[in-house]
């Protein structure tokens, strides 16, 4: 263990990494979840860049005033839900235009969050202090993995949200496969016409699912601006709402794939903290530009064969068949 | 064939236009208003009730919007806006009528702006003001357009979705870019992170008749022409050759588009270049034509902006210019009125945004009484109704 | 041909009856399609609606299936009366609809797309489920994978599945929509069977056609619908004793009124067809030839499998099949818009196979599609527009790059009345004509400029009785001034009434080819469940 004692891969360098890869990744993970059960029932929500922002202003404001961050991740979820009614409402309901209208959402919002943000906080630019983590025994004494004590943390000392995403991530999976609401997802997404004859609402079903993307969208964003920077401001989100939206496209209606694709990207966001420990001198562009890059890469080697569901971005119409 | 038919009745048709969607019901009038003024009406007073709720006077806003972007010769400032402007709105409609969404202006524009602003003050060096200024607009031109062969290609051969590629690729040129302007294009006799600056006498030269005792730039530069003759050019292209044609089939549906005989993936590829091409064309007006150097965190990102603008003037090259024109005046004065009112001046975004938001629903409302949309993710829709499974 | 359904009514339909319509009526923009349609409905009996494509049967059913709401009118359940407004709703109600098109997810399983749209908590029972469907299975005579994905069954399975998902909740009422258009002749007798046993069982059955045949041999009680209103009905005594051509005259008389039943034209809706052309003497040019041609299969195709096909100068050959056996690949492979994987195919004894559409175009192929709506026109387009659209660039409609509009707009009304397109003029847009005026655009495209070989996919599937004779006549012209065509066609007796030769599609492979005659329709059948041409 001679190279783990020098800088690139000395236990601090390490730790870094993959506490910096969970802090990033974790809102492109309930962003992506939330975008995976969204694309399934057939809607594709370009609209997820703003409703991470919204969530992110909200649930910070909310943190802020409020003082606990619990107040933070529950307003933004509920903010993120809020601006997918406009979603559920253009979409689902009237059948307009997806990509337009998930593109007016995210302009929207970033215009209205840059504008209260600097009515309300243009002087002050306050920030929140570090969230209380919950440190698994006996695992979180392990080297890099463990993490007690570290700022950051680690796999094995998150804060509680953390541990009941992943958790969210398997509930999602179970129910997509295993009951009705899942089945009645799926069917929305390949073949709603046979969904109707069935007698369910598919509008309701496509309802309920863009609801649920825009929360947990709102919920990444909130993480994102209490945990993750302990601030806001308008560049927080960064593109990761695209990110995800791929990432929902690559984890073939799998939501552990999601979780897996989040992590790794969000390690591909964290490399420049994890150089900088290091001390590898790196051009910070350069480290920015690389999950994208590598979003890129990996659409073009994996992406030919992602599932995409087969009524995605079409409205449903009763009577049209 | 023995019944007599419709034929006879026929009379002498109008001048052909482009069919767009529906005057049934609504009589030419009522369509163009509901979908190409109402929309801004209907944003322009949320605005407003927006504006009071945070007690900004709506009224003073606006006034102040009109007289930054206009008096004091602020409206040279206006005019040179549109050049940029006018220039993306002209590319993003070559492709939207093809069906394809290049959502990656910014990285496109930036990067195009990277290159000239590095290259371009040492060839002025070398060579006659003319000849570089029209070299440089066809190198950032091509610099454009070669951004957007990553995202055409895989459209092409692949099927990609080109919402996601254009996207990524947008925002790994706009960290390129930076790299470059921190890097081999820095400007060595200073260390902010910028471009050696352009000699003033080489920049563009402005339009006669055109110039204002209060400015120190000596009247709107040229890129302004440029600008408006591209509008033309497309419009002439989309409606009047057979490219056109092509790219409007393609855009109604690659499945037709292929059954039509046409060469889809050559025509994917033909539009992005083309719109590409364009915005880098936009980067000159604004490199050559305003600011003479390039900063490594300048983004103007523009592309967002145009984006409702487009659809607005419902695709058209040359009814777009009003649109154009009127969101130059309202980012330009928009600064100035935000600065009085205490606001960020990311408020028009959200104007914009909202145009756009009710855009989509007198969309809804049009094609509920008429029907017809222009809507490009047409081709993308259909193509997923035949193509998965 | 024995007349009346094979069994007795199980009732003697002196109870209530299942389900009673009185005076429905429903518009869409632009059409009636019911108008004030009153109807009787028993336990125990097959009741035929028969009528022509756009005759207002669907309508009829969707509203009683619960998608649609009828304008004026009731619908009656057991004497009750009953507004059924949803799909769920009647589902409830005990009225099962088989659709046209289907109505499951391919991607699901069997079982899945069985307890699709189940109520009963959130979990899914996949064992009750399973118990349900071999009880079901087992009534009807049926026996259904329940992993099997739905999509790689058979389409004949597909369609059990769909009635054992019908009657899924317990059915009073199962409505059948065309439910023979997609089997082969032995499908066709299965299905026979469990109406058989539907009916034993005292479901009130539904059956909707537009094969007169059929309504006659299937049905105990037979309800003829002509634009949108009830123009006549037989009652099951009648059934039972006329003879088959007496019935056959008096539906059509009751369809089209008591001169159309000496029109020759009408005879196309009876069944059993004599061709029609005595056997012509064809050059001995070979127009197109394929050989060894095979296509690779996209998700959810069959692709073809070594097609051999030797069609000569001015042939009509036919291409018979259930749709989903490869027809479309084929097509699209001899159009170009698909590339070959292996084999050649030759237009005039020249390789073709590595030509684009446009250049296959030029050497005078062409290809009318059965997608007349999504590919074959460009709805926001005008008639004038789509005629040209594959010319573009070319003079005399473009010059020098620019297009030329009085050249377009003429050739245009030339073809107008060549064709009669209904068409309020040459500028409208092709997506406010109906379906029927659309084909004529198609065709009027596809066989000017100088047409040598014609390929036709399903040329008059969905068209009204007039504009079907007009496009047949059109082929017959065509092959009489030279033109090679081949038709490909669901409709056996479109292809019986047309083709010199037929070859016979299935899964993928030509199982055969049968000269038209006497017995090419029995011929014809058995090569389409894979036996081999005697």
């Amino acid at each position: 263990m001679f190279l783990a004692a020098t800088g690139v891969f000395s236990e601090q360098a390490l730790t870094a990494l993959v506490a910096g890869a969970i802090l990033a990744g974790v809102p492109l993970m309930f962003a992506a979840l939330g975008e995976l059960v969204s694309q399934r029932a057939g809607v594709l929500n370009i609209g997820l860049e703003g409703m991470m922002l919204m969530g992110a202003y909200v649930g910070f404001v909310a943190a802020y005033h409020g003082g606990s961050e619990w107040l933070g991740f529950g307003a933004g979820l509920l903010a993120g839900a809020g601006v997918s009614l406009l979603m559920v409402l253009f979409c689902v309901r009237w059948g307009l235009d997806q990509i337009v209208t998930g593109i007016a959402i995210t302009l929207t919002c970033e215009g209205a969050t840059a504008l209260i943000f600097e009515a309300e906080f243009a002087e002050s630019r306050p920030t929140l202090g570090a969230t209380d983590k919950v440190a698994i025994p006996g695992l979180s004494d392990l080297p890099v993995a463990g993490g007690k004590g570290e700022s950051n943390g680690s796999i094995f000392t998150q804060p509680l949200v953390v541990y009941l995403g992943l958790a969210l991530a398997v509930l999602v999976a179970w129910i997509l496969r295993r009951t009705h609401m899942g089945l009645n997802v799926r069917a929305a997404g390949d073949a709603p016409g046979a969904l109707d004859a069935a007698g369910v609402s598919v509008f309701a079903t496509r309802s309920w699912a863009v609801l649920f993307a825009g929360a947990l969208a709102g919920l990444g964003g909130a993480f994102l601006a209490i945990v993750g920077a302990g601030l806001f401001q308008d560049t927080i989100v960064g593109g990761r709402g695209f990110i995800a939206i791929v990432l929902a496209m690559l984890a073939r209606s799998r939501p552990l794939w999601a979780v897996v694709g989040a992590m790794l990207f969000g390690a591909s966001l964290s490399i420049a903290d994890w150089a900088q420990v290091a001390q590898i001198n790196i051009s910070t562009d350069f480290v920015f530009m690389l999950p994208f890059l590598l979003v890129l890469f990996v659409l073009v080697v994996f992406g030919r064969r992602a599932y995409l569901p087969a009524a995605l971005a079409l409205p449903y119409e009763r009577g049209t068949r | 064939m023995t019944e007599t038919t419709a034929a006879a009745e026929l009379r002498e048709p109008p001048r052909p236009r482009e069919v767009t969607g529906g005057q049934a019901q609504l009589g030419r009038g009522g369509d163009f208003f509901l979908r190409s003024i109402l929309p801004l009406v209907l944003a322009l007073g949320t605005g407003a009730i927006i504006l009071a709720a945070i007690g900004v006077d709506p009224i003073q806003y606006y006034k102040d919007v009109y007289s930054g972007g206009v008096q004091f010769a602020a409206w040279q400032d206006s005019l040179m806006r549109v050049a940029p402007l006018l220039l993306i709105a002209v590319g993003l409609i070559v492709v939207f009528r093809a069906g394809i969404w290049n959502l990656g202006i910014d990285g496109q524009f930036l990067l195009a702006a990277a290159v000239i602003s590095g290259i371009g003050s040492r060839f002025e060096e070398h060579l006659p003001n003319t000849i570089n200024l029209l070299l440089l607009f066809v190198i950032a031109g091509a610099v454009g357009a070669a951004w957007t062969i990553v995202p055409a290609l895989l459209k092409a051969r692949y099927e990609l979705n080109e919402i996601i590629t254009t996207l990524m690729m947008t925002f790994i040129g706009i960290n390129l870019a930076q790299i470059l302007v921190k890097g081999p294009f820095q400007d060595p006799s200073t260390t902010t992170p910028q471009t050696r600056a352009f000699d003033f006498t080489a920049l563009l030269p402005s339009i006669p008749g055109t110039e204002s005792t209060s400015r120190r730039w000596p009247g709107v530069h040229v890129g302004l022409l440029v600008a408006v003759a591209a509008a033309f050019v497309v419009w002439f292209l989309m409606s009047r050759t057979s490219l056109g044609l092509r790219l409007q089939v393609l855009g109604a549906s690659m499945r037709s588009a292929r059954h039509m005989g046409l060469d889809v993936p050559r025509l994917i590829i033909v539009a992005f270049l083309l719109s590409g091409f364009f915005v880098g064309l936009a980067a000159a007006t604004e490199i050559l034509g305003v600011k003479g150097y390039q900063r490594a965190d300048w983004n103007p990102a523009f592309g967002l902006w145009v984006v409702p603008l487009v659809f607005l003037a419902r695709l058209h090259a040359i009814g777009v210019i009003p649109y154009v024109v009127l969101l130059s005046l309202a980012s330009i004065g928009g600064d100035y009125a935000a600065q009085n009112a205490g606001l960020t001046p990311q408020f028009t975004l959200l104007l914009v945004g909202l145009t756009l938001l009710f855009m989509a629903l007198t969309e809804w409302i049009a094609r509920r009484t008429a029907g017809g949309s222009y809507l490009p993710g047409a081709s993308y829709r259909r193509h997923r109704a035949e193509g998965a499974g | 041909m024995t007349t009346g359904s094979p069994t007795t009514p199980a009732t003697d339909g002196s109870e209530q009856p299942a389900v009673e319509l009185v005076g429905i009526t429903k518009e869409f923009p632009g059409v009636l399609a019911n108008d004030g349609i009153s109807l009787t409905v028993r336990r125990g009996e097959v009741h035929c609606l028969l009528g022509e494509n756009g005759a207002g049967k669907s309508t009829l059913m969707n509203i009683l299936s619960g998608m649609v709401r009828p304008d004026a009118g009731q619908v009656k359940l057991d004497g009750h009366v009953v507004e059924i407004d949803s799909p769920k709703h009647a589902i409830g109600l005990g009225i099962g609809m088989v659709y046209q098109h289907t109505s499951l997810v391919p991607q699901l399983t069997v079982l899945e797309n069985l307890m699709l749209g189940e109520a009963e908590g959130i979990r899914l029972n996949a064992a009750h489920a399973g118990e349900r469907l071999r009880e079901l299975g087992s009534s009807l005579g049926l026996d259904v994978d329940p992993k099997a994905t739905t999509g790689t069954l058979a389409l004949g399975q597909q369609q059990q599945l769909e009635i054992i998902k019908a009657l899924w909740r317990g059915s009073k009422v199962l409505i059948l929509d065309e439910p023979t258009s997609m089997l082969t002749p032995k499908g066709v007798a299965e299905l026979e069977q469990i109406v058989a046993r539907l009916k034993g069982q005292g479901l009130a059955v539904v059956f909707i056609t537009h094969k007169l045949h059929e309504a006659i041999s299937m049905g105990d009680r037979v309800a003829i619908l002509s634009q949108g209103r009830l123009v006549g009905a037989i009652e099951p005594a009648e059934l039972r004793s006329a003879t088959h051509d007496e019935l056959q005259e008096r539906i059509i008389s009751l369809m089209f009124g008591s001169q159309a039943a000496q029109a020759a034209g009408v005879a196309k809706l009876t069944d059993g067809v004599e061709p029609h052309l005595p056997k012509r003497a064809l050059a001995a040019e070979l127009a197109l030839e394929l050989d060894n041609v095979t296509v690779e299969p996209g998700p959810g195709e069959i692709g073809a499998r070594d097609v051999s096909l030797q069609v000569m100068k001015s042939e009509i050959m036919g291409i018979a099949g259930v749709d989903g056996n490869g027809q479309r690949e084929l097509a699209e492979a001899i159009a170009g818009q698909r590339s070959i994987a292996d084999g050649d195919v030759r237009l005039f004894g020249h390789s073709i196979a590595t030509l684009k559409v446009a250049q296959r175009e030029k050497l005078g192929l062409r290809y009318v599609t059965d997608d007349r709506i999504h590919e074959g026109t460009v709805g926001s387009l005008s008639v004038a527009m789509n005629i040209v659209l594959k010319q573009i660039g070319k003079p005399p409609f473009w010059g020098r790059g620019r297009i030329r509009y009085e050249a377009i707009l003429s050739k245009a009304r030339d073809l107008i009345g060549r064709f009669d397109i209904r068409t309020p003029g040459p500028e409208t847009r092709v997506a406010a004509l109906s379906g029927g005026n659309i084909q004529k655009v198609v065709l009027a495209r596809e066989l000017s400029f100088d047409p040598k070989v014609v390929i036709y996919s399903k040329p008059t599937y969905g068209l009204d009785v007039r504009t079907t004779r007009s496009v047949r006549q059109t082929i017959r012209e065509q092959a009489r001034e030279g033109v090679t065509s081949i038709v490909i066609s669901t409709d056996l007796e479109e292809l019986l009434d047309l083709c010199d030769r037929i070859a016979v599609l299935s899964r993928g492979r030509i199982t055969g080819i049968v000269e038209n005659g006497p017995s090419a329709q029995q011929r014809v059948g058995e090569l389409m469940v894979g036996g081999q041409a005697t």
